[in-house]
């Protein structure tokens, strides 16, 4: 930072660290209002503010020159103009997959940034372990996090099966890559100059990513990049120790440890813990999975419906939940369910909506969705407040929804699930639900839910389903 | 700045983020990762700074991938949170509290919500 002729005092490093810690305050204070609904929007907003002060600053640096500022303007424009668009175009429904994605990107920049520092130094991370350590552990975690979000973004976008993909010898294979990256970082803080270790170093780490994401089932991906949030921040704290910026460090460490918290409580609102998901496999090992036809496992036949039945059953209710889940979002059937909904009301019917805290594949997911489609926010009922209607209830109809209303989680104490609260849609008087199949739900495990003999299956896509059934009732 | 002082800093950040985040209610636990998400795209500065002594085009090229990445990740991740938080947030009547979280009426804004939070970039956006 020594240009003192042309430094004026805005170029001064001190002016420059006095706005990092005014970025940095207004990130602390932003998140701290994300946390409750009220404040929620606003600390979003500051916390952007903090961002745009905190890069304003750093072109304020004295040493950067005119190209140099081209090709940043060229990241800056490419970045805003992919970044932009796919934030502002992406479907409330497919909000989780663009988290994974960004996650991503942001890990993959510490890794790119973490080799070009590398080549800057000559290859010399040995000669200053504060800055060579720090940038290996960055360099291995931002390539880990890349890549394992990209997976988690190709299972939840449908790229890739959601289902549990095994790694024969999975964790063995991860640890023997792990060390791998560990060695070749090891060799080169001890002196090697090589830049195809450090190649390596990313590689192993970028393998690791995949195979480590690959095995989770993805009802745990809400967990998984929540995980690799956390992953993204550390490394660009180690970022920021071996690049001598604070901005990078509070920042990333704030992420770090909010996000590990975060995935902490996203973990046990799922009756999971956060080593069970990460050691992968949810439902490895249960009943065959996807596809069955029905019954081979638990015995009982399954008996589907047909829509003008469903109507018929409906119009002579006086209460009907619904049950809403992964289904309804792929199906895009939120404002079907509202129509629905708004033809139930006009009999008097009373209709509520129950929402399981992870429903979807994110938690909050149905939330954004039904209040999307105008549904009254009093009428969507959180688990525990929805839990002692459903003896009271007349037709719950589940729409897409599956592992959450599995009985087996409060019954059977041998089911992968045993333990994880769930909606008890299996008290009502009748049950309708509308799936496209069989198939099972993401936990991979049957549903007895299906077998009931209270329960009746109307197979078809969500949408047209409730469409269907919307207009055979009024039709009644 | 030495290594014992940014190790402290670190130490101290790490417990403000344990401590902000104490209980929160399942529904903002996805706009609450977002957030955090979009805030770790504070890597773009690690961009910014490395690429004043870069040397010869590869690490040229790296740098500004890197800074391409870390502004998709900003920009994105700022712009989906505030989207994700309007779906909650009841757009007639402007600053009413309700205490607690089965709040919001959902008055979904029409869904092109986008552009409010003017935030985030000098070269500002073509769309």
């Amino acid at each position: 930072m020594s240009a003192p002729l042309a430094t004026s005092f805005i170029q001064d490093p001190d002016f420059i660290n006095a706005c990092y810690i005014v970025a940095f305050s207004l990130f602390i204070t932003g998140l701290s209002m994300l946390t409750s609904p009220t404040t929620a929007v606003r600390g979003n907003k500051l916390a952007a503010v903090g961002m745009l002060i905190a890069v304003v600053a750093t072109l304020l640096n004295s040493e950067l020159n005119g190209s140099e500022f081209l090709l940043i303007a060229i990241g800056l424009v490419i970045g805003t103009a992919v970044g932009v668009p796919s934030a502002v175009r992406v479907k409330m429904t497919a909000m989780p997959q663009m988290v994974a994605l960004f996650n991503g990107v942001g890990g993959g920049a510490v890794a790119l940034i973490a080799w070009a520092e590398f080549r800057q130094a000559g290859g010399e991370l040995g000669e200053d372990l504060a800055i060579g350590i720090p940038l290996c552990f960055a360099a291995i975690v931002g390539s880990i996090s890349f890549w394992g979000s990209n997976i988690a973004f190709a299972k939840l976008q449908g790229l890739l099966s959601g289902s549990p993909i095994k790694v024969p010898a999975g964790l063995f294979v991860n640890i023997a890559l792990l060390a791998i990256a560990v060695g070749a970082g090891v060799a080169i803080l001890l002196g090697s100059t090589s830049e195809g270790l450090f190649i390596l170093l990313l590689v192993a780490a970028a393998v690791l990513g995949n195979l480590a994401v690959l095995p989770i089932g993805g009802a745990d991906m809400p967990v998984v990049i929540s995980t690799l949030n956390a992953f993204t921040g550390l490394s660009a704290a180690a970022a920021g120790i071996a690049l001598d910026n604070t901005a990078l460090i509070v920042a990333g460490m704030l992420v770090g440890a909010s996000g590990t918290i975060l995935t902490d409580q996203m973990a046990k609102a799922m009756n999971r813990s956060i080593g069970s998901v990460l050691l992968g496999g949810f439902g490895g090992e249960a009943p065959a999975a996807g596809g069955g036809e029905g019954g081979s496992e638990i015995g009982g036949t399954v008996r589907s419906t047909s829509a003008a039945d469903v109507a018929i059953l409906l119009a002579y209710a006086r209460q009907v939940i619904v049950v809403p889940g992964y289904g309804m979002a792929v199906a895009q059937a939120q404002h079907a369910v509202k129509e629905l909904a708004k033809e139930l009301e006009k009999r008097n019917i009373e209709v509520k909506y129950a929402i399981h805290p992870v429903a979807g594949r994110m938690p909050g997911h149905m939330n954004v969705l039904l209040a999307e489609a105008d549904v009254p926010y009093d009428q969507l009922k959180e688990m525990d407040d929805i839990n002692p209607e459903f003896g009271r209830t007349d037709v719950s109809i589940v729409i897409g929804a599956n592992d959450v209303t599995n009985p087996d989680a409060r019954l059977k104490t041998e089911s992968p699930i045993y333990g994880m609260p769930i909606l008890n849609v299996d008290e009502s008087k009748q049950v309708i639900v509308i799936k496209r199949s069989m198939a099972s739900g993401f936990a991979g495990i049957e549903n007895p839910l299906f077998f009931d003999e209270k329960t009746q299956m109307l197979f078809g896509d969500a949408k047209s389903s409730v469409a269907e059934i919307t207009s055979e009732l009024g039709g009644l | 700045m030495d290594l014992l002082s940014e190790l402290a800093i670190l130490l101290l950040a790490a417990f403000v983020g344990f401590q902000v985040i104490s209980k929160v209610p399942n529904t903002l636990h996805t706009p609450l990762m977002s957030g955090t998400n979009a805030i770790h795209g504070i890597v773009l500065l690690g961009g910014l700074v490395a690429i004043a002594h870069a040397q010869g085009p590869l690490e040229k090229v790296i740098l500004v991938i890197a800074i391409t990445f870390g502004t998709i990740n900003v920009v994105g991740g700022f712009l989906v949170t505030d989207r994700m938080l309007s779906m909650f947030k009841k757009k007639p009547d402007p600053p009413k509290e309700e205490v607690e979280e089965a709040k919001p009426p959902a008055e979904a804004e029409p869904p092109a919500d986008a552009e409010p939070s003017a935030e985030s970039k000098p070269p500002q956006e073509p769309a």
